[in-house]
């Protein structure tokens, strides 16, 4: 059995954090930024899977995702309906023009 | 030979993600990305947390964000697009949190890791699947982690509803 070498995975891992801190970086949108959250939390999740592998008769490192794809699903449902209020506060849902726009 | 092609979607549809203007392109490929990451939790022996990338994030969080796209921006309107500030600074702490990232993981020898070295992967092959292993420890090991989140996830539950009913109306 040919197993996958645990360094490719985790450089896979290390990349998409890295998009996601680029998206969470540069996006102006709420949601987009949201987005770029959810592809960081992949890439935890892909290291704890990836250890895992070693640990079969625990599994503690699959346990640890199940409770971080619990917690993201949370603050996902949170966030967008925050980023809702917002919108129907200040009819916008760029960063940058929630931070400037006056107090109505 | 499996797991390249399915990384090599992951990271293409996520800069895709990062480099399109348009929230529902950026949408859609995330939600390439969450797929094959799915497909390389099948190749790690991790079929229920395969099982519930797809519920979980293929099926919920998603169709959430793009919810949220639909409710948050006209979709035929130039609030669609989603504009793009500190390029440079971002790309550049982005690249340097790679380059740093691939370096150590690289320097750092992992697959010499002692626990690593003198893991029984035999176990591997012999079981047909995780999950009967998850229940069990999910009711056992983990009980207060695992009712705790089922508190957590009930709390954003009540809280989303709260927070996303207009007050105006009632």
């Amino acid at each position: 059995m040919d197993l996958i070498p645990l360094e490719h995975i985790l450089l896979l891992s290390a990349t998409l954090f890295s998009i996601g801190i680029l998206a969470v970086i540069t996006k102006r949108h709420a949601v987009v930024v949201l987005m770029g959250i959810e592809l960081i939390f992949n890439a935890a999740n892909l290291n704890l899977v990836a250890f895992s592998r070693y640990d079969p008769t625990l599994l503690q490192g699959q346990l640890f995702s199940l409770f971080v794809i619990v917690v993201a699903a949370a603050e996902a449902a949170v966030a967008l309906a925050i980023v809702l209020r917002v919108y129907q506060y200040f009819k916008t849902a760029n960063l940058n023009e929630v931070v400037t726009a006056e107090n109505k | 030979m499996l797991f390249y092609i399915f990384a090599i979607l992951a990271i293409l549809s996520g800069a895709y993600m990062v480099l399109t203007r348009n929230l529902l392109y950026a949408g859609f490929s995330l939600l390439i990305t969450l797929l094959s990451m799915a497909g390389i939790y099948v190749l790690l022996f991790a079929d229920f947390i395969a099982v519930t990338q797809l519920m979980v994030y293929v099926g919920g969080v998603l169709v959430l964000l793009l919810f949220g796209i639909m409710l948050s921006s006209r979709v035929h309107d130039k609030s669609v697009l989603s504009e793009s500030v500190n390029k440079i600074w971002g790309t550049l702490v982005a690249g340097l949190i790679l380059v740093g990232l691939s370096y150590a993981i690289l320097k750092a020898n992992i697959s010499t890791l002692p626990w690593l070295q003198t893991a029984n992967l035999d176990v591997l092959g012999q079981q047909k699947s995780t999950v009967q292993l998850i229940g069990i420890k999910l009711m056992t090991d983990v009980v207060v982690p695992f009712e705790l989140a089922s508190l957590l996830l009930l709390m954003a539950l009540m809280g989303a509803a709260y927070i996303a009913t207009d007050k105006q109306n009632t």
